[in-house]
């Protein structure tokens, strides 16, 4: 029985096992990437990029986590998938074709945050990719796109990636700027607390100006977009408010983003009560103040329970690692309290300019709803247009167009339609998103063969009777 | 579509060489599997079960499960999270192959 198992090893995940190594306890961490970091922080370690000034000071912040990650208190096993966590806080682990199952008595979920579904026409061809995969080859392996390339939509990680190209020498043929009229505007009253963290904004209008500096294209108030091709991406297509027909670029590589959302797989398959972000247009579990869900002994950490970014994420992760150690009273009472109240400060400083960010930043409903010939699910290849007829049938929640359709039944689990989904129901049924409720999720959350599940479920029996604890013995599926 | 960066102060990285179906191919150490693919010019991993359209890796990060291949015999591996060894034989996974 472990004290603690976190989930994921950015930089919420980190801070927790550093935190809860601080009183004493003994935390495991498991992570599918083959070293930590995260997403953010990905590779950071083994970057080819050594030059700090290409991908940013931001980045190798990272440095000072993944240093104290190296305490010898805290079993960190890389390249370690989840397959499976249980109410009772029963975890599969999959590693290589070694599976097992472990048991904790405080479970924390640092699993992140991915890009948010970007479904234009033609976003399944190969060639169109996403910014954060863009970045992710950068970081990882100095991989870049070859000319030309357009990058399309609306976020502070798509003007990163710009900038970060720019500073290794990749060119861009456009920047097509989703970002709708008015934006700005509306973002007006949220300045005030932007302005309480003025070191995030200040980096934003620095990569502004880079971009301006530097002469790239940047096409504004782009009110439609195609991928188009045959077989692979041949061009882009756009059209920009209050102007009519269609402009087109040759492009070989087109990354798209709108912004970041919880990865709520797991919570969502766990049966966690999630409440819906109308700011930040996403579900995301509901946390209490120690960041617990409402499953006993379970909490969540960083961008996976609400999108707050890198630096709060961190913060997140040192007050979920400090209420797992007062659980298990590895820390009094008292001390707990004060330490706990002097992390929410910090954390609402930091994460003062959200509303800020989410309001500039928001996506237009055109591209959270579809036209009707675009693709909702890329893996069985569904339709927005299939989803409003099922929803002229009478379908009122997406698990009945999943069993109608086959959306949201391929192998990334509903992850890229899910939101989409439960979107284009409740719009098109003229009700709310919350009655309109997102998938029912089942593990395997990652693919397992059965042999695989075999083996675990001998090591369960195995665990189930070791002493202290009952868990209830796997089904094979 | 894609290529490597080389810049002055960069590591060049041992070389690992798999093959993709038919084709020898170079990769750099430390690469996953669709990194690989990209940066050797590999335009589709796989084709998928309804339509047969081909796909290509598109999130990098476990999500999408775009980039599923046949990996040393083994189907529907994520190639963005597995990393690429010298000696690999990679496979594209064509409809139904990797079972449905």
């Amino acid at each position: 029985m472990h004290d603690v198992v976190i989930l994921g090893s950015g930089p919420a995940g980190m801070s927790a096992a550093i935190t809860a190594a601080e009183y004493g306890l003994a935390p495991l961490v498991v992570d599918e990437q083959p070293a930590p970091g995260g997403q953010v922080y990905r590779a950071i370690q083994g970057t080819p990029l050594r030059n700090r000034t290409l991908l940013g000071e931001a980045y190798w912040q990272g440095e000072a986590l993944v240093d104290r990650l190296r305490d010898t208190r805290i079993d960190y096993r890389p390249a370690t998938r989840v397959w499976q966590l249980t109410r009772q806080r029963e975890i599969g682990l999959l590693r290589g074709e070694r599976a097992e199952l472990v048991q904790a008595h405080q479970v924390i979920l640092a699993t992140g945050a991915m890009e948010r579904p970007f479904p234009i026409p033609g976003w399944t061809l190969p060639g169109v990719m996403t910014a954060g995969s863009g970045q992710i080859l950068l970081k990882s392996s100095g991989v870049v796109p070859q000319a030309p390339l357009v990058i399309a939509g609306t976020g502070p990680l798509l003007l990163l990636l710009a900038v970060q190209y720019l500073r290794v020498g990749v060119p861009i043929a456009a920047l097509l700027d989703t970002t709708p009229p008015g934006r700005y505007r509306q973002g007006l009253p949220h300045l005030p607390g932007a302005l309480r963290n003025p070191r995030t904004l200040a980096k934003g209008l620095r990569w502004l100006r880079e971009l301006r500096h530097a002469g790239v294209r940047h096409i504004k108030q782009v009110s439609s977009l195609r991928a188009e091709g045959d077989e692979r991406l041949e061009r882009v297509a756009w059209q920009c408010h209050g102007q009519d027909g269609w402009k087109t670029l040759e492009a070989s590589t087109l990354l798209l983003h709108q912004g970041v959302i919880p990865h709520t797989q797991i919570t969502q398959a766990l049966g966690c009560e999630h409440e819906w972000d109308a700011r930040q247009l996403a579900w995301r579990p509901r946390l209490d103040e120690w960041l617990r869900t409402d499953i006993e002994g379970i909490a969540v950490a960083g961008d996976g329970g609400g999108i707050v970014g890198a630096q709060a994420a961190e913060l997140q992760g040192r007050l979920a690692g400090l209420g797992a150690a007062h659980a298990l009273g590895a820390i009094p009472a008292g001390q707990a309290a004060k330490e706990a109240h002097r992390q929410r400060s910090r954390l609402a400083r930091e994460t003062a300019i959200r509303p800020f960010l989410d309001t500039l930043y928001r996506p237009a409903p055109q591209w959270r709803l579809p036209a009707d010939d675009t693709l909702v699910c890329r893996c069985e290849e569904v339709t927005a247009g299939e989803i409003r007829r099922m929803a002229e049938l009478g379908c009122r929640g997406p698990n009945q167009t999943k069993a109608f359709t086959r959306c949201g039944m391929g192998p990334c689990q509903g992850r890229l339609c899910g939101l989409t989904v439960s979107e284009l129901l409740a719009d098109a049924n003229g009700q709310s998103i919350e009655e309109t409720g997102y998938y029912h999720l089942r593990p395997p959350f990652t693919p397992i063969t059965l042999g695989q599940l075999a083996a675990a479920s001998q090591a369960s029996k195995a665990l189930s009777a070791g002493p202290g604890a009952s868990p209830p013995s796997p089904e094979p599926h | 579509m894609f290529q490597r960066l080389s810049l002055p102060d960069m590591p060049r990285g041992s070389e690992v060489s798999f093959r993709f179906g038919e084709q020898e191919l170079q990769a750099r150490e430390g690469d996953s599997v669709a990194a690989a693919l990209l940066a050797s010019d590999v335009l589709a991993c796989r084709s998928t079960p309804v339509s047969g359209s081909p796909r290509a890796p598109y999130c990098m990060m476990g999500v999408c499960f775009e980039c599923l291949v046949e990996v040393d015999g083994v189907p529907n591996v994520q190639a963005c999270q597995v990393p690429v060894r010298d000696g690999m034989r990679i496979r594209p996974q064509h409809g139904t192959e990797g079972g449905r």
